[in-house]
């Protein structure tokens, strides 16, 4: 496979570690009321849709930058690359 | 007899002679020959023995779809079975042996496989041997071992080298015949990036197996001048001997190479294969046609073979090993093979056309509307017999039957990623369909265009297009004028009649095999192929997969297309697993790292364990020391009881820094860090997300801005990903920064109660290193040995007064050697990973075995660490009720109530008087050793609501060893337990 | 001045160079090696350190640049490895800090590395059979870490087509040795 990185351009999948659903990015808040309840969700549950999915992809043999993949599982097509930090600001995550 | 069946013409390089042996007899050819072409000139025909039946068999075809002429090539290590003689490129001094038989070729034993036919029909293997269940290991298995089966392996070592590289292009072209050759010289000169890649050695496909001209030259001339071309392009490589074996996600291709297969042996140092990985933003499949055969009774006969391949023995090789050549038809290709063989001198005794309107327009014998019903020689053929379009029959004596059946479009690369082949009603098979591989397209025979025209129209357009697709503008090569006729073909995929006609020779499966499977009910064609074998095995059904088709498809009364299409995968021919592994062999499997003291140890005779890729030295044994335990003794011991020094530099270092660099460590670990102050080292537990203990080190405080955390070595890599996840994906403002340092700097532990004295001796004297001055837990960039920077950790892991010292790497080895040096008059020994080891289960420290991934910081007796007062990864979910039950597991240190018995790691706990089962398990036993401080055996344990249990005796039970020894539950920490030696 | 002797990532007291056909393999010691990270919200400070202490702009991802005796490397997001002769600046670290102050995150890596400098015609053959970059089409000026049999690696084109530096974890230096006598030996 080829992961399209958005500053490096294409580059082999062996350059990367995965490590699955990039709902990861959205770290509930650990002193919130009920997050016991919320971390099991954050966790645990996990969409698995044929389709496009979003997922992060380490480029830890290149540049170290946390990717978020969004591939079409039942084709293996990678319509798009963005740098996590990018993708978790966007999200409103911060400090 | 040399060579009496070689014609005129041919590619063949007549001025040099090439010796080789077949069977142990001694045989000649021509550079250009392959091994079938050769021993077909040489009037062989018979070259091997089926599968199953053990039937006489010669080459069916002149290519990489051979399903019978497959042999033992070379001997010695580099015997190679399986080889297919009519891929063989002949070279002086070849080897070769059949394979499949027990005594002569001409007279196999196990041919009497065959007169038992009746009783080896499909399934046969499913239905006979499934009882008595004994007899499978011992006397079915190695009977149908010795009995079915093809070549021999030599057993030993592969003495070649292979390997392997990366390849990128604009446009890969996959096959060099008109299509492919068309579409490299368009692409080429356009100033693409081309590479083309044909399995032959010689490039030009059926270009140099027909007589066919190309403007004013022939096909052959045209296919060498366009190669030559190619080959003078820059930006063109050109890969003969080289098969496209897979096309993968994203463009990737796999691709063999087979650099030195044409050669008695590889020269020194250089490759056998190499297989490529080719990255190629467009690939145009121009692989051609594969002609198919018709079925009919003894149709396997030596000296029955394709049309298209006789024509290639013919017109490529100048062998033809017959007099006399029948041909059965049912399109016009037949008749192609007639003109080119009449042309050569052959005679042809006739043309038998399934079709009744054929054409009767050349000098030969056109049997029209007749079709072959059975064939004659066990050896090689003698006659045919012939039922004629007015019911009669008639026996015609020939040496060779040429049939031609139909083309086959070489869908293969189409199908592996996900597409479907789609039924060609005009050609009578099926070519690429479905959803192609992004970036792929087809050209040529491949996509069913079948008049040379039209393959280098279609090759030179779609390599126009899919330039276009890359923004490169190409234009169709100056293409010369070549034959445009029509393809006429009526199907006929079998001749219906009495006794057996074989689909797929190389496994042995009749047209009654897949109608029994029919019978059976077996409907899926999946299903089919597994059940009857057909299409299995090195071609993979190349020839016969249709045929199958077919039968299949007549028995359930639904077309073709209706019945299905087995697909293809990867890879389009064998290769060898020698090739995957390329130059990853043997001690080059995986890379080694070696530590900065590594040199110096192995000159000290140190005995090296694998840690990960790490090496590092486990023990160094003295002289008199014979059993691994002495050394280890002596090395604890004078460690405790003077100074010990013990290369850790495999530990992860990570720089953190920046103006919230504590603020993060205080989210990664449960304990916290905030308030650490600069100068004081802490020890730090980190957590997964889950609360499962993920890691544990220390982390000095530098500066403010600055702390420097270790990790197990094993975690490093884990630690330092997860560590750029949490400030990526979860903090991406917070200031920190983060990189590895842990090759950076030698570290050595230097342990013992004179770990102060012998390192004053190194520190320069600026450094106070008194108690007072730099305590337990104190960090400090230092220097030694007269200005050298360092870094001091006063950390223990040994339980002993202890230190940590880092220089820069390249000063490690020199500092390993002061170190001794200075250590001589303490008696200062070196220590390795199993002294290190023991020390540290003496202390009760959790390691890799503790550290599992299945145990909490409270299991580890560390719940208190876990701070409530932050949110940290891996703090809430530690919470969660089913991890804090009292009778959680708890780390305790455990010692056998008799000193003398031992115990093993993995042990069970189990009360005195309750039955050792699952469910009286009250935990489980993770480190062992022998503590030579105390002279015994000692071991660490997970055990339930462990703290409270302190004196009581349980059994500690080891079922798979059959061990059970008495344990009394002690604190884990069984040296210094109150911690003052490390203080000192 | 300390006394203790250096060796090189190779285990040896000088660096060492093959010639194998026509390519040169040759170890490389002499350049001393810091990691230069801008911090958060200091952009403008970093940029400016930069060319006041380095003479030249960090270069883009994917890129490396020279300016005396400074080379700079491109290694990721904000990340860059700053270049210098060990000679006059073994204490890179203390050197690199002193001119960024707190607008980066400095940490020294000259020994955390090994580097080799490959050069020669058969340059691309030697790199097509050892990392899935499209080294072919690598331009001078083009730096990218990425993967040589199993080992990350740092792949420098110093001078397209003919001259690559590449840079491992100093304890792989045996085996990426290796690894390149290896496929030198099998197109020599």
């Amino acid at each position: 496979m080829l992961i399209p990185h958005p500053l490096l351009g294409p580059r082999d999948s062996q350059e990367f570690t995965y490590l699955g659903d990039a709902r990861l990015i959205d770290r509930p808040d650990g002193l919130a009321e009920g997050a016991l309840d919320l971390f099991h969700d954050y966790l645990y549950l996990r969409d698995n849709p044929a389709g496009l999915h979003q997922e992060l992809w380490f480029h830890e043999q290149g540049d170290r930058s946390w990717l978020v993949v969004t591939r079409d599982t039942r084709t293996h097509e990678i319509v798009g690359a963005e740098l996590a930090s990018d993708v978790a600001r966007a999200r409103g995550r911060s400090k | 007899m040399s060579q009496s069946h070689r014609i005129e013409g041919g590619l063949i390089d007549r001025t040099r002679r090439l010796d080789f042996r077949f069977d142990g007899k001694s045989y000649q050819g021509h550079p250009g020959d392959t091994l079938a072409s050769a021993l077909m000139a040489n009037g062989v025909r018979l070259m091997g023995r089926s599968f199953k039946y053990h039937r006489p068999r010669g080459p069916l075809t002149a290519g990489s779809e051979e399903p019978n002429a497959l042999v033992e090539l070379r001997s010695g290590a580099r015997q190679e079975p399986n080889t297919r003689a009519t891929v063989a490129e002949l070279y002086d001094g070849l080897d070769a042996r059949s394979q499949n038989r027990i005594g002569a070729l001409s007279f196999d034993l196990l041919a009497v496989n065959d007169l038992m036919s009746p009783f080896l029909a499909a399934g046969f293997y499913y239905k006979t041997f499934m009882w008595p269940k004994a007899f499978w290991e011992k006397l079915y298995e190695p009977m149908i071992r010795r009995a079915a089966g093809l070549g021999s392996l030599s057993r030993e070592t592969d003495p070649d080298l292979y390997d392997k590289g990366f390849l990128h292009c604009d446009l890969l072209v996959i096959g060099g015949g008109p299509a492919g050759l068309a579409a490299a010289l368009t692409a080429g000169r356009a100033g693409a990036d081309v590479i083309l890649a044909d399995e032959d050695f010689l490039i030009g496909g059926r270009l140099n197996a027909e007589t066919l001209t190309l403007g004013d030259t022939s096909g052959a001339v045209w296919a060498k001048a366009s190669a030559a071309e190619l080959a003078s392009l820059p930006n063109v490589r050109l890969m003969p001997r080289t098969t496209v074996i897979g096309a993968f996600d994203h463009g990737i291709h796999g691709a063999l190479e087979r650099n030195a297969d044409h050669l008695p042996s590889p020269a020194a140092g250089k490759p056998r294969q190499t297989l490529w990985r080719i990255y190629a933003k467009r690939s145009l499949l121009c692989a051609g046609a594969t002609e198919r055969p018709i079925a009919f009774r003894n149709n396997d006969r030596p000296g029955i073979l394709l049309g298209a391949a006789l024509r290639s023995y013919a017109n490529r090789w100048a062998a033809v090993p017959a007099q006399e050549v029948a041909i059965f038809t049912n399109n016009d290709d037949g008749h192609r093979t007639a003109a080119d063989l009449l042309a050569k001198g052959v005679r042809v005794a006739a043309v038998i056309d399934s079709r009744s309107d054929a054409p009767k327009t050349g000098g030969y014998e056109v049997l029209a509307g007749a079709v072959v019903t059975d064939a004659a020689g066990r050896l090689g053929l003698k006659s045919v017999t012939v039922k004629l379009a007015n019911g009669e029959t008639k026996t015609i004596p020939c040496q060779l039957l040429a049939v031609s059946g139909g083309w086959n479009p070489n869908v293969h690369l189409t199908c592996h990623q996900r597409g479907r082949p789609v039924w060609d009603a005009a050609l009578s098979s099926f070519v690429p369909g479905g959803v192609l591989s992004p970036g792929l397209s087809v050209a040529g025979a491949a996509q069913g265009h079948m008049s040379t025209a039209a393959c280098l129209r279609s090759g030179a357009e779609a390599a126009v297009a899919a330039l276009s697709d890359l923004g490169i503008t190409a234009h169709s090569a100056d293409l010369p004028e070549a034959e445009d006729a029509p393809y006429r073909i009526t199907p006929l995929y079998h001749v219906p009649g009495k006794g057996r006609a074989w689909l797929d020779q190389q496994n042995d499966v009749t047209v009654k095999d897949v109608k029994l499977a029919h019978q059976e009910g077996y409907v899926s064609v999946e299903h089919l192929k597994r059940y009857t074998t057909l299409g299995m095995a090195t071609d993979q059904g190349k020839t016969a997969n249709l045929g199958g088709l077919a039968v299949m498809a007549e028995m359930t009364g639904k077309s073709i297309p209706e019945t299905g299409t087995t697909i293809f995968r990867p890879p389009y021919t064998p290769v060898p697993i020698a090739a995957f592994a390329g130059r990853s062999s043997g001690k080059d499997f995986r890379p080694t790292r070696l530590t900065p003291s590594h040199h110096w140890a192995a000159r000290q005779g140190a005995v090296f364990v694998e840690v990960g890729m790490w090496m590092r030295a486990q023990w160094f044994p003295r002289p008199g020391e014979t059993q691994w335990r002495q050394s280890v003794d002596r090395e604890v011991l004078a460690t405790r009881n003077s100074v010990g020094i013990c290369d850790v530099t495999t530990l992860g270092k990570i720089d953190v820094q920046g103006s919230e660099a504590a603020e993060f460590l205080n989210r990664i670990y449960a304990n916290a860090f905030a308030k650490l102050p600069v100068g004081k080292v802490r020890y730090g537990l980190m957590l997964r997300e889950d609360g499962m203990v993920m890691d544990d080190g220390t982390t000095a405080r530098l500066a403010e801005d600055h702390f420097v955390m270790t990790t197990t070595t094993a975690n490093a890599v884990g630690v330092y990903r997860h560590m750029e996840f949490c400030r990526q994906c979860l903090w991406p403002d917070l200031d920190v920064q983060i990189i590895s340092t842990t090759e950076a700097w030698a570290q050595y532990s230097v342990a013992g109660p004179n770990a102060r004295r012998l390192l004053q001796k190194i520190v320069d004297p600026a450094h106070d290193l008194s108690n007072e001055a730099f305590p337990y837990m104190g960090c400090a960039e230092i220097t030694v040995c007269g200005g050298l920077r360092a870094r001091l950790f006063r950390i223990s892991f040994s339980g002993e007064l202890a230190y940590e010292i880092a220089v820069p790497t390249r000063y490690g080895d020199a500092l390993m050697q002061r170190l001794v040096e200075a250590g001589a008059e303490f008696d200062a020994v070196v220590y390795g990973t199993e002294a290190l080891g023991v020390m540290r289960i003496e202390k009760g420290h959790a390691a890799g075995n503790e550290l599992n991934g299945t145990t909490t910081a409270l299991n580890l007796g560390m719940g208190g660490m876990v701070s409530k007062k932050k949110d940290s990864i891996g703090s809430t979910l530690s919470e969660r009720e089913g991890l804090k039950r009292a009778d959680a597991l708890v780390l305790v240190g455990f010692r056998p109530v008799n000193p003398a018995e031992s115990f093993t790691a993995g042990s069970h706990f189990i009360a005195r008087e309750a039955e050792a089962n699952a469910a009286n398990d009250q935990g489980y036993m993770t480190s062992v050793c022998f503590s030579p401080s105390l002279g015994h055996i000692i071991g660490l344990g997970f055990l339930k609501n462990g703290a409270a249990r302190k004196g009581e005796v349980l059994r500690a039970v080891n079922p798979v060893q059959d061990v059970e020894t008495l344990v009394e539950v002690v604190s884990p920490h069984f040296i210094d337990p109150e911690g003052e030696r490390v203080r000192a | 001045m300390h006394d203790l002797a250096p060796l090189t990532p190779l285990g040896a007291a000088s660096p060492r160079t093959d010639r194998i056909g026509a390519l040169v393999i040759r170890e490389v010691t002499e350049r001393a090696l810091a990691s230069v990270t801008c911090r958060r919200g200091q952009d403008a400070g970093f940029a400016h350190a930069a060319t006041r202490l380095f003479g030249i702009t960090p270069p883009a991802p994917g890129r490396w640049a020279e300016s005396g005796d400074w080379s700079l490397i491109w290694t990721g997001p904000d990340q860059w490895f700053a270049e210098a002769p060990f000679e006059s600046h073994e204490e890179i670290a203390r050197i690199v800090k002193d001119g960024f102050g707190p607008s980066a995150s400095i940490t020294e890596q000259t020994d955390g590395w090994v580097r080799f400098d490959i050069e020669g015609p058969t340059v691309i053959e030697l790199m097509e059979r050892l990392c899935p970059l499209p080294t072919r089409r690598m331009e001078t000026g083009a730096a990218t870490r990425s993967i040589i049999e199993h080992m990350g690696c740092l792949v420098i084109c110093r001078s397209a087509g003919v001259r690559f530096s590449l840079i491992a974890p100093r304890s792989f230096a045996g085996s990426l040795h290796h690894a390149l006598v290896a496929a030198a030996h099998s197109i020599a």
